[in-house]
């Protein structure tokens, strides 16, 4: 692999990193505790948004984020020819 | 047969089991103590991290604070789990590829010093310790009161048990054993908080059954009119009481930020849980593992909130204005631990709960409402006595989680590592098993005799791994410009703030703990978050003020951030370094 080609693998790595936490922040930071009163004016079947960002669904994002950087990871891996058998 | 037959009957057949698969995965080589010999599958390797993860704390005190905080409390849920995402993104791959034991080794390595291996392996070891001194003493509570043997006794026989299989089967047993534990703490928790969903709202699934309607029963249970949703009964019984609403938050909002922030670093910071990386076979299998160790930990997480605030209103519903002498027998089964207690301030033999200090009658410890919601709702016994086996597996198995790191870190990290590099791999494990004997014992005896509350302890835990190692492994991964010099004075100052700060609000003013004194409002458990950044900023000053790293260390660097290394590429790598 040439030097341009592993500068290409970590940059690509930085930029889906960063869109993982930017994610993540949003979810939790964001709608389940900066956000959390603006959005209790909604309702999620039974439930306040706010509230239910903070207790749920901030923690279902987290798990969608780790399977997608998963798959994600193994996609690019597999491109730059550093997936291990 | 009645609560404590059945809890003897399901907590001696799990321990039954845990001994069992202990003998059978023992570990007999150095790896297999250490890493489990790189050979767990990563579905079950999440599965053990899970275990590992939950706590006592986990399964007992988190929704009891949620049941008595409402949404504030959602910052543990939160801080939790998203440590995860951090051990999966910035973590996981990068130290399983490095690939030898310990966190404190990767330290020493990455920053070329014996002296900042010594110092990450005196922090892996206070945080360790803190930690298993809470665990041993919540297992010691729950043993107390459902078999209704003294706390000694049941702290001894909590640290017979993980020192069997600890000491002797080392990670590889340990592994094994938590995927039992992991089946065992999750139906215990679930299977109640499935019959108390459906009794209340009809709906089976209770992170459903919290956003639903109360059926007839359920409303009669609470004492509310059926049909409306039950967060909305809980809502209006909490601002009757003056206790607040239950779906709003009361905390100051950069507290909460800061407190779940804390928690998230303080996640992927903790020694016993990166470990867990080491034990699969690839690096992609360190990511899929922290993916699959946060769903079976959401399972349970999803569904605490909903056990909160069954366990609040039916707290509420069978204790409010009840007559002391009628009182439920949950509620004087507690009352002989200290956890629950009740004083008749206004003398007139009924109990009253209020969120005025000056009225409310009814004590009650968070960690009672998971223990006792079974009881609240008359559930059968049998599953009384599974919730009894289910926190007892959650405390074990992050006990001998965590005694792992303690052998590990004193044979590997201090002994083999700094005092006697030429010893043996037999000696070695000798040393590893003594330590970690000496540790159980050192943490019975803090069980029996704890320094502070069981939550205090773990919260200055989580502060001082999320300002100690956090920002020293990520930075040391992501940045191949930080030095020796750096990380040794930014683990100092991360851990000089953030320890000074528990300690003045804690220990030498406890008078001044509150909103009005903190700084910028911060509490003791969110200023580990401030301490990570105050490590991290040292640590990038004083790296640019000194000499750059060894070549052999900016290519160690280098060569974390590829899961395989074709072979001309690595030539091509350090001629290039910078």
């Amino acid at each position: 692999m040439t030097q341009d080609k592993r500068e290409a693998y970590w940059r690509a790595n930085l930029r889906s990193i960063a869109g993982v936490l930017a994610i993540w922040a949003a979810a939790s930071f964001g709608a389940g505790i900066l956000l959390a009163d603006r959005l209790d004016a909604f309702r999620l079947f039974g439930f306040p948004l706010g509230f239910w960002f903070a207790t749920q669904g901030a923690m279902l994002v987290f798990v969608a984020l780790v399977f997608v950087y998963v798959r994600w990871m193994n996609a690019l891996d597999r491109r730059f020819g550093v997936y291990e058998e | 047969m009645g609560p404590i037959g059945w809890t003897w009957v399901l907590v001696a057949a799990s321990f039954g089991l845990y001994a069992g698969i202990a003998l059978y995965t023992r570990a007999r080589s150095l790896a297999d103590y250490y890493v489990a010999d790189r050979a767990v599958h990563p579905v079950v390797s999440g599965m053990a991290t899970g275990a590992d993860w939950m706590s006592a704390a986990s399964f007992m005190s988190m929704a009891g604070i949620l049941a008595f905080t409402g949404r504030d409390g959602s910052a543990y849920l939160m801080g939790w789990t998203g440590g995860y995402v951090l051990l999966a993104v910035l973590l996981a791959p990068y130290l399983r590829k490095y690939g030898k034991y310990t966190v404190p080794q990767f330290v020493g390595d990455r920053y070329y010093s014996r002296s900042a291996r010594a110092v990450a392996t005196v922090c892996a070891l206070v945080v360790s310790f803190t930690y298993v001194a809470a665990q041993v003493r919540g297992v010691g509570i729950v043993l107390a009161r459902f078999l209704e043997l003294p706390i000694g006794a049941g702290v001894v026989i909590a640290l017979a048990i993980v020192f069997f299989y600890a000491v002797l089967g080392g990670m590889k047993g340990i592994t094994y054993v938590q995927v039992a534990q992991y089946l065992v703490l999750i139906v215990a928790f679930l299977v109640p908080a499935v019959l108390v969903s459906r009794l209340l709202t009809g709906n089976p699934i209770p992170a459903l059954g919290l956003g639903g309607r109360l059926t007839e029963g359920g409303a009669a249970l609470l004492g509310v009119t059926p049909g409306r949703h039950l967060l909305d009964a809980l809502d209006a019984v909490g601002a009757d009481l003056g206790l607040g609403r239950f779906t709003a938050g009361a905390r100051p909002r950069l507290d909460v930020v800061a407190t779940t922030a804390a928690l998230m670093i303080g996640t992927a910071g903790l020694p016993h849980i990166i470990i867990r990386f080491f034990t699969v076979p690839k690096i992609r299998d360190a990511r899929a593992s922290a993916g699959w160790a946060l769903l079976f930990i959401a399972v349970l997480y999803t569904a605490a909130p909903a056990v909160a605030a069954f366990g609040r209103g039916l707290l509420v519903a069978t204790v409010e204005g009840v007559p002391h002498t009628e009182a439920p027998s949950w509620f004087r089964a507690w009352e002989q631990t200290g956890l629950v207690a009740w004083t008749d301030r206004n003398g007139d033999g009924r109990m009253q709960l209020s969120g005025d200090p000056a009225r409310n009658e009814v004590r009650v410890d968070g960690d009672v409402i998971v223990l006792a919601h079974p009881e609240m709702a008359r559930l059968p016994a049998w599953v009384v006595g599974l919730v009894a086996a289910g926190a007892l597996a959650a405390g074990l198995s992050t006990a001998a989680g965590l005694l792992l790191v303690i052998a590990a870190g004193f044979s590997h990290d201090l002994v083999r590592g700094v005092a006697a590099p030429r010893l043996s791999d037999r000696a070695e494990l000798g040393w590893a098993r003594g330590a970690a004997a000496a540790a159980a014992l050192g943490a019975g005896y803090f069980a029996l005799r704890p320094p502070g509350s069981v939550a205090e302890v773990v919260a200055i835990a989580f502060g001082l791994a999320a300002s100690s190692f956090f920002p020293v492994l990520v930075l040391g991964i992501f940045w191949r410009r930080a030095t020796r010099e750096g990380a040794i004075a930014g683990m100092a100052a991360g851990l000089l703030v953030t320890s000074a700060y528990v300690l003045w609000f804690r220990h030498l003013h406890p008078e001044l703990n509150g909103p009005e004194h903190w700084w910028l409002g911060i509490s003791p458990e969110g200023i580990g978050a401030l301490g990570t950044l105050v490590n991290a900023a040292v640590l990038t000053v004083v790296s640019l003020a000194t000499p750059a790293p060894p070549r052999e260390v900016q290519e160690l660097v280098a060569s974390l951030r590829y899961p395989r290394e074709p072979a001309p590429a690595r030539a091509a790598a350090s001629s290039r370094a910078r």
